[in-house]
């Protein structure tokens, strides 16, 4: 029933999701790959997508994929069960935020998922870079090491030059133009 | 206070929000100094100090942080239906922008052109989250406890994607919460027993 599947998918997306967009990226990919929804590839295409249009990161994944997995009546679904559980809990809190937050149990549970989270997206990406750089493991697929190298390289030389991260969408163009041409070539 | 004033507020909420959403790229934090402009100086419904605890908020609490901020700030300016409509108007153009591209996006991609910039767009994408990743330690606790978990976690994660185990990364998330609050009960319950035995 992919609905059901879409619903409960997403709902875990927007109830584990902790600080932003990506954090959410881990989890996106767990639901997405076990449902089989998406591959690998088509995923980061819709990072990047998600990155390149207005709106939280969220919610143009969810739309996403409910629209390509089952039509309009997905992706509005889908939308709803990433937004609902962080409208829950503001809600929830409003009566008693202050004192929930600063509970020390739920401090304890945050101090231990916080780091967590990081080592998980930090994985997330650790594994995509090195996955893109090396085929099936052991061959390197030079084209993709080359538009690594480039991009890194302009990363580095920007934040250095302007003491400013160069921002998601400016490094998308890049990696688009830099793309068109690299695999263009013979 | 008549009815006309609610309208108009509620009206206000969704454009304002609708507003914030069509025009941040990327989502997550680059929207917070938009809704602080918007909320804060332009429009007063939320204070300074309050935008600061949003944020805190937002980030411990699961869920993208704008639909936080916007349900937050609905709720404060007109209840459940402003929450509603301030909710209602950040998700509108991320969706039907998004909604538009989902219909045509494999036939775009059945261009060569477009095809060889999205192989180099997905190495951007794997850098930004990496990206993501080291900035997140650079604003962590500087503790051993944040570094053990945070590195357990990066393992556990490797394995699960290089040798494809079926294992959720929700699972790993709460298993590091619950070993933190078992620490922190095991560490309480020490200081405790320390301080009856100093006043015996």
């Amino acid at each position: 029933m992919i609905y059901l599947d879409l619903l409960l998918g997403f709902l875990k997306v927007g109830c584990f999701s902790f600080g932003g967009a990506y954090s959410a990226i881990p989890l996106v990919r767990d639901v997405v790959l076990s449902y089989g929804w998406l591959n690998d590839e088509q995923l980061t295409y819709l990072i990047a997508v998600s990155e390149s249009t207005p709106g939280p990161i969220m919610v143009n994944m969810a739309t996403f994929v409910g629209s390509t997995q089952a039509g309009i009546s997905g992706s509005i679904l889908a939308t709803f069960a990433v937004v609902l559980p962080s409208f829950a809990v503001i809600i929830v809190l409003m009566a008693f935020l202050e004192t929930a937050l600063k509970n020390k149990y739920v401090q304890a549970i945050l101090r231990g998922l916080k780091p967590s989270i990081i080592g998980i997206i930090l994985a997330t990406g650790v594994y995509m870079v090195l996955r893109n750089c090396l085929s099936a493991g052991v061959s390197v697929d030079y084209k993709n090491l080359i538009t690594t190298i480039l991009l890194v390289g302009i990363m580095l030389a920007y934040q250095k030059v302007t003491k400013k991260q160069l921002s998601p969408i400016m490094l998308i163009c890049f990696s688009a133009c830099i793309g068109a041409v690299v695999y263009g070539l013979p | 206070m008549g009815d006309a004033n609610t309208t108009n507020l509620k009206a206000s909420l969704f454009l304002s929000f609708a507003k914030i959403s069509l025009f941040t790229f990327g989502g997550g934090y680059a929207m917070i100094p938009l809704i602080e402009a918007e909320c804060v100086e332009k429009k007063k419904w939320i204070t300074h100090d309050e935008m600061m605890n949003i944020t805190v908020i937002a980030e411990s609490t699961p869920g993208p942080i704008a639909i936080n901020c916007a349900t937050y700030v609905g709720y404060r300016q007109a209840g459940l239906p402003g929450a509603l409509t301030a909710t209602f108007g950040i998700i509108l153009p991320a969706f039907a922008v998004i909604y538009l591209i989902s219909l045509v996006f494999t036939d775009f991609l059945s261009l060569t052109l477009i095809a060889n910039a999205f192989k180099g767009i997905k190495i951007a994408v794997g850098l930004l989250i990496v990206n993501a990743g080291i900035t997140m330690i650079k604003k962590m606790h500087k503790k051993a406890f944040s570094y053990a978990i945070m590195l357990t976690s990066f393992a556990v994660m490797v394995c699960v994607n290089i040798f494809s185990w079926r294992v959720s990364s929700v699972y790993i998330m709460l298993a590091a919460g619950l070993v933190s609050l078992v620490m922190s009960t095991i560490s309480s319950a020490k200081a405790h027993n320390n301080e009856k035995e100093a006043e015996k």
